[in-house]
């Protein structure tokens, strides 16, 4: 812990050193994380998306549902820098809205999945016992449907649309966390400072808050963040097969699979829309994994 | 080993039987009750729908219902289609030879890809091909199988005219869908591959064996691959995994009339009995190749037999 100093036995060391502050641990991350070029440019890169996606009606040239059929399947030109689809609906708008599905997508998505992982994880680690066993249980089925399985078979009790495929979607990448957060609570439950909490008389909800939800958190933040782009391409991938977004919404999954059928007079359809996708999950794991990096000593991932 | 293999497959009986416990539900957590599905938009009067209910059995206790649908499936009849009215059964073997033709081309490509650019990088480390190599990977990791499955038509399809933009039967067609589909498991693989020979490249056994005479090849050939091999082996049994789920995406791509395209088709035609019957399948094939996986790992592996 910091704070702790040994002033018994004399050390050779210059003023400099003993005036430093001692660095807590999320200091040295961000000063690592900012010495990382790749981390800060995609960073950097997502958070501009970020902002396009909230400030899509102010900067996109168009109106993303406007149908003008004399315009219909232009290439790129200078009135529309991507081009225009079988709707004469321009592309690059689309492209502009489209990030706000998939940006609710990734954080809506990971938000359920962490939440409900490191809850379920937290209880099942500490408590262990029958309710450990049930959880396991549970993880289990849900990692015995392979990849995308599991959300098509959420989105068909649920119904195809988009709220369907979030949750969806965030259940899918529950088990991770579920799996990381207990294996965490684990190696900490011996510890002696939990004990010595429930003699003085803590309640399990507290010890649980305070002492060990704090140490858990370094992977969790990183999964987190690791996390988003799949789950952006999850919820793409849904879109893609009809199972997500319904039409007309903007939606970069949706928007290739409509071009799709275009492909032979049309490559800019299917073409911008990818390069988005492809630009913001570069972005994230980018950043993702100079988090990794930053925090790599301190745990193993 | 024995004491290995019955653990194993203790743990994956129960595991099947709890999945196949979720997709028995999966008709009974829709809104709406199973009849009413079935009667689908046709109005029916409530004494036809008490009808129905009977005739389709689900005026019964639940698990009597369930043992029905396990017995059933055992000997292999999972309903038949609210969409074609055939047998799911049929609908499932017709379309089964396509995906796993799909599957295990890209599960060769993913793993010779995956391992020689894995090996490349991991054993000429800060080399340009070190970089290169790299580079695929992180474009693999990164661009989604649908996108990479248009692109791949766009160019050697649509302007090249090597290969079928759809998906036609025989080596040809299989091509494009099988690259888009290993791509991405090949990346994580060479990633894989990668850090696991820079860590073993660091053991003292090799310098062990360099002080005794042994050529470099020959250090890593008998002594830095073979446990280098050993984590990729569990990871290529979860890429399996991610294979189904891509080629559940890699068929509606390429219009290929595997499994994938048939559980999607019917979701979106509420089609119920097919959707399960799939899942099932393929739930079951995916633990089974679980299980082998583990088991080879341990007879590769002899520090996890002894556990």
């Amino acid at each position: 812990m910091t704070g702790t100093r040994s002033a018994m036995i004399p050390i050779q060391a210059d003023a400099a050193d003993l005036s430093r502050k001692p660095r807590s641990l999320w200091t040295d991350v961000l000063h690592q994380l900012l010495r990382n070029k790749g981390a800060l440019a995609g960073a950097a890169i997502f958070v501009l998306i970020v902002i396009m996606a909230v400030a899509a009606p102010l900067i996109a040239p168009y109106a993303p549902y406007k149908l003008s059929v004399e315009d219909s399947l232009l290439p790129p030109n200078a009135q529309h820098w991507m081009g225009t689809d079988q709707f004469g609906r321009d592309i690059l708008t689309r492209v502009i809205y489209g990030a706000r599905t998939s940006v609710a997508m990734g954080f809506v998505a990971v938000a359920i999945s962490v939440t409900t992982g490191t809850v379920l994880g937290l209880i099942s680690g500490y408590y262990r016992g029958a309710i450990d066993m049930v959880v396991m249980r549970a993880v289990d089925v849900m990692l015995a449907f392979p990849g995308i399985l599991l959300a098509l078979v959420i989105i068909a009790i649920l119904g195809p649309n988009l709220s369907s495929a979030m949750i969806a979607v965030g259940i899918s990448g529950m088990p991770l966390f579920i799996r990381v957060v207990r294996g965490s609570v684990l190696s900490l439950r011996e510890l002696e400072y939990l004990e010595a909490a429930r003699v003085v008389g803590s309640r399990d909800s507290r010890i649980l808050l305070r002492h060990v939800l704090p140490n858990v958190l370094a992977p969790v933040i990183v999964l987190a963040t690791l996390g988003i782009p799949g789950a952006i391409i999850s919820g793409a991938a849904l879109s893609f097969l009809g199972l997500g977004v319904k039409p007309p919404t903007a939606d970069w999954g949706a928007m290739l699979s409509e071009g799709r059928n275009f492909i032979n007079a049309a490559w800019w359809l299917s073409t911008f829309p990818g390069l988005a996708i492809v630009v913001i999950v570069m972005a994230i794991n980018l950043f993702g994994d100079g988090m990794r990096d930053a925090l790599d000593p301190r745990l193993r991932l | 080993m024995l004491k290995y293999v019955q653990k194993r497959l203790l743990l994956a009986i129960p595991t099947i039987l709890f999945t196949s416990i979720v997709v028995f539900l999966m008709l009974y957590l829709i809104p709406g009750d199973p009849a009413s599905i079935y009667v689908g938009e046709n109005k029916a009067t409530p004494e036809r729908m008490a009808q129905i209910r009977h005739a389709m059995g689900l005026d019964r206790p639940l698990y009597v219902q369930y043992g029905d649908f396990v017995w059933h499936a055992l000997h292999g009849d999972l309903g038949r289609s609210l969409q074609t009215g055939r047998p799911v059964t049929k609908e499932i073997l017709d379309r089964l030879p396509n995906t796993a033709e799909l599957a295990l081309a890209a599960m060769v490509i993913a793993v010779v890809l995956g391992i020689g650019l894995g090996l490349v990088s991991g054993l000429r480390r800060g080399t340009w091909l070190d970089t290169l190599a790299m580079m695929i990977a992180l474009f693999g990791i990164s661009v989604p199988i649908f996108w990479l499955g248009i692109l791949l038509i766009l160019l050697f399809a649509v302007h090249f005219h090597w290969f079928p933009a759809t998906s036609t039967p025989g080596l040809r067609g299989l091509v494009l869908p099988a690259i888009s589909l290993a791509l991405l498991s090949a990346a994580t693989l060479g990633r894989l591959v990668r850090s696991s020979i820079l860590e073993v490249l660091q053991q003292e056994y090799l310098v062990t064996a360099r002080a005794k005479g042994l050529r470099r090849a020959a250090v890593v050939m008998r002594h830095a691959l073979p446990n280098a091999v050993i984590p990729v082996l569990t990871v290529i049994g979860l890429q399996f995994g991610s294979l189904l789920s891509g080629a559940v995406i890699t068929e509606s791509v390429f219009a290929r009339p595997g499994l994938g395209k048939l559980v999607v088709d019917s979701i979106q035609n509420k089609d119920f009995p097919v959707v399960q019957g799939v899942i099932l399948v393929l739930a079951t094939v995916y633990i089974v190749i679980n299980l082998l996986t583990d088991l080879t790992y341990a007879m590769v592996d002899p520090r996890i037999r002894f556990d």
